[in-house]
């Protein structure tokens, strides 16, 4: 299944790029591959953006927005001010 | 919906002071059915976790699935030990929320390893990542706490790659002289990782959400939106009493019923047969896709029973044109968050749209079905 693809914030700098292949790992949607010593952007419109992979990039070469792709947490987070963010919005009594 | 105390799960990155202050540096040694005994080791005995799980453990499966004390369902966050682990055995790295705990403990069987449970306040591995509950701070303080360095003479930790979001691999490095290594992404092919020289294939390292995987969160997704749509069903039932010569329980019997049941319908469609047919609704758009199975179960409701209702009766007609697309919309639009695939950014670009147009749709839905009941044509339906 894919979702919307054209507004999904992920950019990618290869020039930075060191080749330790974390971002490749860690993607659970295959966006990155690798390929002549170097990740190569190979699907960005499967991006979620969790995040995982910028934050696993020591050479910082990669940027995205990271966040909760979940509609109840966006609304959560209109009504209360604060980032969507997701868990216990609708359970009560996380603690 | 939002029953929560303020101020605990607002998506602090730290996790602190949350949960009445840091856990203690083992877990309590009390008998629960997970544990048996416990090994020695040079910080103290370390509980011993089962790799099979039992009645309780099911039981508690089933009730967490089913929505119920979910938020509760843990297990203390620390050091566990499955096996005889020596100072070699490896550490795998999971959450407390005790599904998370059973997936991987029931994965080990005939092994020896190190479990290091995070304190993610009873979330799982994906969820508390993306909290920052699963994170690196987390991670480098209960490092410290339980003595991992004196405990293993290795310096690596395996964590699943869905802890990645939470995780920084090399400020970890950097700040506690543990290396991260990311494993699959379900516990389920942990053993196939191990024995693979810690190789994990294309295929472990991506999410699925086939039709199982979305058939197990819909109980969840019902349990969470069946408060608020009961409540609509009420009033629908309360209001369907009207019409122009007064009141009549009668009517709020027929009518009234009638639509408390299109409401719970609207919201079942939305919730089960949504999430269930997912990948075949057209559009990408949950709340497009949501908007369309309304709008198809509505036409396949006329279709069917419709020719008992009078088409002259166009204000219900219409008004159920407009509630049930928008109630389905709503509610499919919400399942966002269980899903494995969509984006902040898409999902703000989506209800950037279809919130007004439900908000409308509803808004025109519930004034015309009020119209049908006090200037509708013979039955109101």
């Amino acid at each position: 299944m894919r979702y919307l693809e054209t507004v999904v914030t992920l950019t990618y700098e290869p020039s930075r790029c060191t080749g330790c292949q974390m971002c490749v790992k860690v993607c659970p949607h295959a966006v990155f591959d690798f390929a002549d010593k170097r990740a190569v952007l190979a699907d960005r419109g499967a991006c979620m953006e969790c995040g995982a992979c910028a934050r696993n990039c020591e050479a910082q070469a990669i940027q995205v927005r990271a966040g909760v792709g979940c509609a109840a947490a966006i609304i959560t987070g209109a009504l209360t001010g604060t980032e969507p963010s997701c868990g216990c919005s609708s359970e009560g009594g996380c603690c | 919906m939002s029953e929560t105390a303020p101020s605990c799960c607002g998506g602090s990155a730290t996790g602190s002071g949350c949960c009445g202050g840091p856990a203690a540096a083992l877990p309590a040694l009390v008998k629960a059915a997970y544990l048996d005994g416990d090994v020695t080791t040079l910080v103290g005995p370390v509980p011993r976790v089962r790799t099979s799980l039992v009645a309780s453990d099911r039981r508690g499966t089933i009730k967490a699935r089913l929505g119920v004390g979910r938020m509760q369902y843990r297990v203390a966050p620390g050091l566990y030990a499955v096996g005889e682990p020596g100072a070699s055995a490896p550490v795998l790295v999971t959450a407390n929320y005790k599904l998370s705990f059973d997936a991987l403990r029931r994965e080990l069987s005939g092994r020896h390893a190190w479990l290091l449970v995070l304190d993610t306040k009873g979330i799982n591995v994906w969820c508390a990542a993306g909290k920052g509950t699963f994170g690196t701070d987390e991670l480098v303080q209960r490092i410290a706490a339980v003595g991992l360095d004196q405990v293993v003479r290795h310096r690596t930790l395996i964590l699943p790659q869905l802890g990645a979001p939470g995780i920084t691999a090399h400020e970890v490095k950097a700040r506690s002289g543990f290396r991260v290594e990311y494993g699959p992404v379900r516990a389920a092919d942990l053993p196939a990782y191990l024995d693979n020289h810690h190789q994990a294939t294309a295929a472990m390292r991506r999410v699925q959400f086939n039709i199982t995987d979305r058939a197990i969160v819909v109980p969840v997704e019902v349990a969470n939106g069946l408060k608020p749509a009961l409540l609509l069903a009420a009033a629908f039932l309360v209001l369907g009493g009207l019409a122009r010569d007064g009141y009549a329980v009668s009517r709020m019997l027929g009518t009234g019923l009638f639509a408390a049941g299109g409401i719970m319908g609207a919201f079942l469609l939305g919730a089960v047969v949504g999430p269930l047919l997912l990948p075949w609704l057209p559009g990408r758009a949950f709340a497009l896709k949501g908007a369309l199975l309304g709008a198809a179960g509505v036409a396949v409701w006329i279709a069917r029973a419709g020719f008992g209702v009078s088409m002259g009766d166009w204000l219900s007609l219409s008004a159920w044109g407009l509630l049930v697309p928008s109630i389905t919309s709503f509610v499919l639009m919400n399942f966002t968050g269980a899903s494995t695939f969509t984006s902040l950014s898409g999902v703000m670009r989506e209800m950037r749209f279809a919130v007004p147009l439900q908000a409308v749709a509803g808004i025109l839905g519930v004034g015309l079905w009020v119209a049908a009941l006090l200037f509708g044509a013979g039955r109101s339906v």
